[in-house]
């Protein structure tokens, strides 16, 4: 499982890049969803996105997830490209799987680093 | 009986685990007084005694069997192939609800699909669900998905008063708890399309029209859908199936949504229900859309085969999040449209549709001949119009029930301002014959 030392991770399996404000799903959340064939992003350009607020709905074959915001701030940009290639969520999380970009300016309490999330996972397998 | 889940053996079996000794032990809980009430029946009957009785019952009903109906305002009375009934009535199809293992079913997910894309076509649209109760609950989740789609950001729906009564209240009830602004009275009973136009603002997240409206008039709404989308708001037509027939489809004027009632395609007006809501809207809406959506897919062997699709928008996995709570569908009733759609096809639907429009239109030239009728709209029409009369139409209608005539809809039931106004429809079981007799009881009423 890729777990990539740069990242925040948080206990409903969301990271954040806390210096470029992106963020999505971790490897695990995408393993565990299997295909995801589609992606509603449930903010726009602006909004002021607080911590644990609804960023996005994804859909895989037979299951539906919410995404919540590991960090809050106002929101730059928003990644269209899932509205036709949601699999690339499950192809290249961290990189062009992200969901949402925020000017960052708050922070969930409990979030992890990659060694604490890679036990958080481990513990549930 | 070959389906008696529990043996007594089983029975004993499961009361000794639970400790108690016998059945009854188990509603101790309810006072003793009205654990078995003593309920006031007459005799029993034998069954030869009991149809008589409900046959006698039957007899004091007046049905449109033996009456010349000129009734609809929302259901019609048109005619029912006979093919019908019968393949509803075969024991593939005639179960009680829709299986919970959907895809062993192939026989019923077809039955759907050929539904859903004969539907589809009808409306002039991308795609329609498994279908709704009726037309008042397909309505209320066409307000359901524009409030979804807008994630509860936008609050304002523009109805129009011209759409059923009926359905307008259903979608109150729906949405009586939520923080929607239901707007349109502002533009009149009688709104145009220009005055609706003008009630649509950033915040509006649905427009929603009937065609031909409830007084039977018809309006292209092009531009009105122009305009609500110029707000970026969705449109949605309530659409009459059988005038659809004939007349350009919603499809064509920009709709989102083309909702209605299905019971002109087949379904018997048995006193009110069950009936048929269809729902269609554009590939694009599809993941808002509530309902159930049959697929065409492939199997293992690479045979066609059908299957739920697009499940995930569904309330038993999105919980909450699901634009509607409904996924349950009004299945034998979609297959009694399916039927009745493949039986006429293209051309015979154009050709009932044809039938009810010329009757109709003779029947409004005959009425407003009449001294002291007129028709109280100038626009087209398609089945149904709208007649001023000299007297209140509730009088009227007792008059030709005299006669034998099951008179038109009082429009001034709902509309206020529509005292003596009567909604008269015409469809093909209307002969030459029926209409003229309407029109000579009318004129006795205008020389009382």
């Amino acid at each position: 499982m890729n777990i990539p030392s740069n990242l925040m991770y948080t206990k409903s399996d969301e990271w954040v890049d806390l210096k470029s404000g992106k963020m999505g799903l971790t490897d695990y959340a995408q393993n565990q969803l299997s295909d995801i064939v589609f992606v509603e992003t449930l903010v726009d350009v602006d909004d002021d996105l607080e911590v644990g607020g609804e960023i996005a709905s994804v859909e895989s074959v037979k299951a539906s997830a919410e995404v919540y915001a590991p960090a809050g701030g106002t929101v730059v940009a928003i990644n269209e490209s899932l509205e036709d290639a949601p699999e690339t969520i499950n192809s290249d999380p961290y990189g062009d799987g992200w969901l949402v970009q925020v000017e960052v300016d708050s922070q969930s309490d409990d979030l992890m680093d990659a060694a604490a999330y890679e036990a958080y996972c481990a513990d549930r397998d | 009986m070959t389906y008696i889940p529990h043996s007594p053996k089983e029975r004993d079996e499961m009361l000794a685990t639970i400790g108690v000794e016998k059945l009854e032990d188990l509603f101790k809980a309810i006072p003793a007084a009205h654990r078995y009430p003593d309920l006031d029946l007459p005799p029993a009957l034998t069954e030869m005694e009991a149809a008589a009785e409900l046959s006698e019952i039957a007899l004091a009903n007046e049905t449109t069997a033996e009456l010349v109906s000129f009734l609809g305002a929302g259901v019609y009375n048109h005619y029912i192939p006979a093919a019908i009934n019968h393949i509803l009535l075969r024991g593939e199809f005639y179960t009680a609800y829709t299986p919970y293992q959907p895809e062993i079913s192939q026989g019923t997910l077809q039955a759907i699909f050929e539904y859903q894309s004969m539907m589809a076509h009808l409306t002039g649209m991308d795609v329609a669900n498994a279908s709704h109760y009726d037309g008042s609950t397909a309505v209320a989740e066409a307000v359901n998905m524009a409030m979804a789609q807008f994630r509860g950001k936008r609050k304002r729906i523009v109805m129009s008063q011209g759409v059923h009564p009926q359905y307008r209240e259903t979608t109150n009830t729906y949405t009586q708890f939520s923080d929607m602004e239901i707007v349109g009275a502002e533009a009149g009973s009688l709104s145009t399309p220009e005055a609706l136009a003008e009630l649509i603002d950033e915040n509006t997240a649905l427009v929603i029209v009937q065609y031909p409206d409830f007084f039977g008039r018809l309006f292209d709404y092009t531009k009105l859908g122009e305009a609500a989308h110029e707000k970026g708001a969705l449109f949605c037509v309530v659409a009459n199936p059988t005038a659809l027939g004939l007349l350009k489809t919603p499809g064509e004027m920009g709709a989102d949504m083309v909702v209605g009632e299905g019971q002109p395609l087949g379904i018997p007006m048995s006193y009110g229900g069950p009936y048929l809501g269809f729902f269609t809207t554009r590939n694009k809406y599809v993941r808002k859309m509530a309902g159930r959506l049959v697929g065409e897919s492939v199997d293992s062997r690479g045979q066609r085969a059908f299957v739920l699709t697009l499940t995930p928008r569904e309330q038993h996995i999105k919980r909450e999040r699901a634009t509607s709570n409904i996924c349950s569908n009004q299945g034998l009733l979609a297959l009694a449209a399916g039927i009745y759609m493949s039986l006429l096809g293209q051309t015979g639907m154009r050709h009932v549709a044809e039938l009810c429009y010329h009757k109709a239109h003779y029947a409004a030239e005959q009425i407003a001949n009449i001294p002291g009728f007129e028709l109280c709209n100038p626009e087209p029409f398609f089945h149904e119009f709208t007649v001023c009369c000299p007297e209140p139409v509730a009088d009227i209608n007792e008059h030709l029930l005299e006669h034998g005539v099951l008179g038109g809809y009082d429009l001034g039931q709902d509309y206020p301002d529509m005292e003596n106004h009567m909604l008269i429809a015409v469809t093909e079981k209307n002969s030459k014959e029926e209409i003229d007799a309407l029109v000579a009881i009318l004129s006795e009423v205008s020389h009382d």
